[in-house]
């Protein structure tokens, strides 16, 4: 194994991994009742294909947008539409739901076909399969996935890189997908280079998950074009970004996309799930989701089908084991806090965290000027003067000292002594300049 | 389903991301700088007895009642508890002669507390090192005194090395030099003590170790430019105390990684400038309240490019 690349900057939070990486994913059964989000993606919202007392089957598509940036939704069980309703999902925002009454039948839709083997499907035929399937970016980015691989026709793609960072503390859904079931990843990977036209792909995967990389090595041993690539244990190794840098060396430029360097960053997740589009038909209707936390009884692995109340997902890993004072969707460092259990799995729900006490003091102190979150900050950014412009309401002095290069880590916030929110003030402003620039160019 | 998992009675606590943070605290940073203190303590008190009993007793003391009236009568939370006035005071009395008058050391604390650290805001707002500000206004007030040299433990008058030096007579040894057995300061003597301290705080990782190692090679370099013996200059005065705890306050030095090195670069040189042509024997009060005064200039010219920013767009 040749010497384990990474970035520059960066934050060494506890892992908390052995509670589940040792675990195989273990299938849950399908819930009495699915709560399905028509809006689980970055982009448009869906629209209702269904209304309430429609019987649908399990992969049908049940919402769908006109809009190129939107992915369409399924139902993940059959059953009767019991109701089109809006719902809050794990971000806090109220969306439109389709509740599915599930009858336990598993009848599957008559469009779940799987297609012929990868030789026979171009490169269009791909991007088509993906966007039916209602494929987005699973490591929680949620960015439909045919919208990455129709980049415009200006941009030269040249590599491939498939994110199996999980940099993460606690999530292991990306580590046993890769244990478990390399040979999807790989096959995914391939039918995602044909549909970009590139010869090259990288599998970076962090060295803390060494059975992950020799499982990949093995299974990708026939195909040259394939290299695993070991990463430096480092949070945020998985931001895309900083994936890009440690393993092509370039710089994403400013303001710009992956492609402006000839760069499709995917999830090893979402590869796996174009995989199930292709070869088993069927859509996006289940993820892995690591329930972990001290607060959790059976910390698992956990396959859930899209819409399952998270309520449902704890007790099917045993339930709590003590008090729960805070409920986490997604990592602990750039995860949702929830307020109560009511929201369903969506696609880009990789974990659900709960933890007995809290892990990081609520009440922040002055700043010691110590310059921690500087030499943490992987876009080689002043968090602490950024947070400070940001109060003061300085926005415009924040964006010429580089905001909008931030990558909402929160690794400044991580490290800092004084427990300052640094990246909740740093997001009051990008979010504003967001909001200013979207109006100029609308 | 376990019925837990439904229970109305759970009270979820909602929190920004990131929720997780990073073990070291204020407080635990503060107090890890007065366990590496400690070794000094000690060598101050073996060198020159009741008299560093003496000071440290009082400007401690000073700064921590200081800091709790000035908060008091400004209505203010009190913040003795967080360890930087310990730090302060200890500090500020490690930069003292060992017979200045205790009084003189209790104006010392009240005005490192005061002008050196609350008229700005407190913690994290002054720009000064307030132990220095302390040191520097006992300087200016009270020059006789603050120039008082006694051997250690036997307490007879003599001049520091520094002097010797600055007169072309020198007779310490480099091992007296080492162990503190010089006159001086009480606590800039012992460079085994401070190196100890220092090395745990480098250890911890609660200093930065660029200020030090380019304070101290600046100070290297120009004494053999100038045909001098670096060692002297090292362990000879207050360099050593300075360069690992009072150049690394993180407060009063810039946050950028280029700027700590221009930080201890300049400090050498204004430090050297001192001791060669100045009219006092030593300067590393000077050179870092100097430095002080130009941290946010080092930190404006030294920022990082941020990831991704092309010049075209800067
Ligand atoms: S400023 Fe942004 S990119 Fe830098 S550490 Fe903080 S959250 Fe991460
Ligand atoms: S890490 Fe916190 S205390 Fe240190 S410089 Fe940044 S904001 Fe200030």
């Amino acid at each position: 194994m040749s010497k384990a690349k990474t970035f520059r900057g960066g934050i060494h939070p506890a892992g908390n991994k052995e509670l589940t990486s040792t675990q195989a994913i273990v299938a849950m059964p399908a819930p009495a009742e699915v709560t399905v989000l028509l809006k689980q993606h970055a982009g448009a919202p869906c629209r209702p294909l269904v209304k309430k007392g429609d019987v649908v089957n399990k992969g049908q598509k049940i919402g769908d947008s006109d809009e190129f940036i939107s992915a369409p939704v399924h139902a993940p069980v059959s059953g009767v539409v019991k109701a089109v309703q809006p719902s809050r999902d794990p971000a806090g925002s109220i969306v439109q739901a389709v509740v599915i009454e599930n009858d336990g039948e598993e009848r599957l839709d008559p469009s779940v076909q799987p297609h012929p083997d990868l030789d026979q499907l171009d490169a269009e035929t791909i991007k088509k399969i993906v966007r039916e399937a209602g494929i987005v970016g699973l490591g929680g980015a949620t960015f439909p996935t045919h919208v990455k691989l129709s980049p415009p026709p200006d941009k030269k793609i040249e590599v491939l890189i498939i994110n199996g960072c999980e940099c993460e503390p606690y999530l292991t859904c990306d580590h046993r997908l890769m244990v478990e079931q390399p040979e999807r990843v790989v096959f995914g990977t391939r039918a995602l280079m044909k549909a970009l036209g590139v010869e090259k792909a990288y599998i970076g995967i962090e060295n803390n998950k060494p059975d992950a990389i020799a499982a990949l090595e093995k299974a990708t041993a026939d195909y040259p074009g394939i290299e695993v690539v070991p990463l430096q244990y480092k949070y945020p190794q998985g931001s895309e970004k900083q994936l890009i840098t440690a393993i092509t060396g370039k710089e994403v430029p400013f303001n710009g996309l992956p492609m402006d360097v000839g760069v499709v960053v995917n999830n090893v997740e979402t590869a796996a799930a174009v995989q199930a589009a292709i070869q088993d038909g069927m859509p996006l209707i289940e993820r892995i989701v690591t329930v972990s936390g001290e607060g959790v009884r059976h910390p698992q692995n956990l396959a859930v089908r899209i819409g399952t109340p998270i309520s449902e997902v704890i007790a099917a890993a045993g339930g709590f084991i003590g008090t729960p004072k805070q409920v986490i969707i997604g990592g602990p460092l750039t995860g949702v806090a929830q307020p109560d259990l009511s929201v369903p799995v969506t696609k880009c729900n990789t974990g659900i965290l709960v933890f007995n006490e809290l892990k990081r003091p609520s009440k922040p102190e002055p700043c010691i000027r110590c310059g921690r979150c500087v030499d943490a900050c992987p876009s080689f950014l002043l968090p602490v003067t950024l947070a400070h412009l940001s109060d003061i309401g300085q926005y415009d002095k924040a964006l010429e000292l580089g905001l909008l290069a931030c990558v909402e880590c929160g690794s400044c916030s991580y490290v800092c002594p004084a427990h300052r929110f640094l990246l909740q003030s740093i997001l009051v402003a990008k979010r504003e300049i967001e909001a200013q620039r979207y109006k100029k160019t609308s | 389903m376990p019925d837990s998992v439904n229970s109305t009675d759970i009270k979820l606590v909602m929190s920004p991301a990131p929720h997780v943070s990073d073990k070291d605290t204020v407080p635990k940073i503060m107090f890890g700088v007065v366990i590496a203190l400690i070794p000094t303590l000690i060598a101050s008190l073996y060198w020159f007895r009741f008299h560093a009993l003496r000071l440290v007793i009082i400007t401690v003391a000073a700064c921590i009642i200081t800091e709790w009236v000035f908060q008091k009568l400004r209505g203010k939370p009190i913040t003795i508890y967080d360890g930087s006035a310990i730090v302060t005071g200890l500090l500020l009395a490690f930069n003292l002669p060992p017979t200045l008058p205790g009084w003189m050391a209790a104006v010392g604390g009240i005005v490192a507390m005061t002008l050196g650290k609350h008229v700005f805001g407190g913690l994290g707002h002054n720009p000064f090192n307030p132990a220095l500000i302390g040191r520097a206004f006992l300087l200016a007030s009270f020059p006789a005194a603050m120039i008082r040299w006694t051997s250690p433990i036997d307490g007879t008058s003599t001049v520091t090395p520094l002097v010797q030096l600055h007169m072309g007579r020198i007779t310490a040894t480099y091992w007296d030099l080492f162990v503190g057995n010089i006159g001086g300061c009480i606590g800039e003597t012992s460079a085994l003590a401070i190196l100890l301290g220092g090395l745990y705080l480098l250890y911890k990782r609660y200093i930065d170790w660029r200020i030090p190692v380019s304070y101290l090679g600046t100070v290297a370099v120009m004494a053999l430019a100038l045909g001098q013996d670096p060692i002297y200059h090292w362990l000879a005065g207050g360099l050593m105390l300075g360069a690992f705890f009072m150049a690394t306050d993180m407060v009063t030095t810039p946050i950028t990684r280029k700027g700590k090195w221009l930080f201890g670069i300049g400090a050498g040189i204004i430090l050297m400038v001192i001791r060669q042509w100045g009219s006092y024997p030593e300067g590393v009060t000077y050179s870092i309240l100097l430095m002080n005064a130009f941290t946010p200039l080092l930190e404006r010219i030294t920022r990082p490019r941020p990831y991704g920013e092309v010049k075209a767009h800067a």
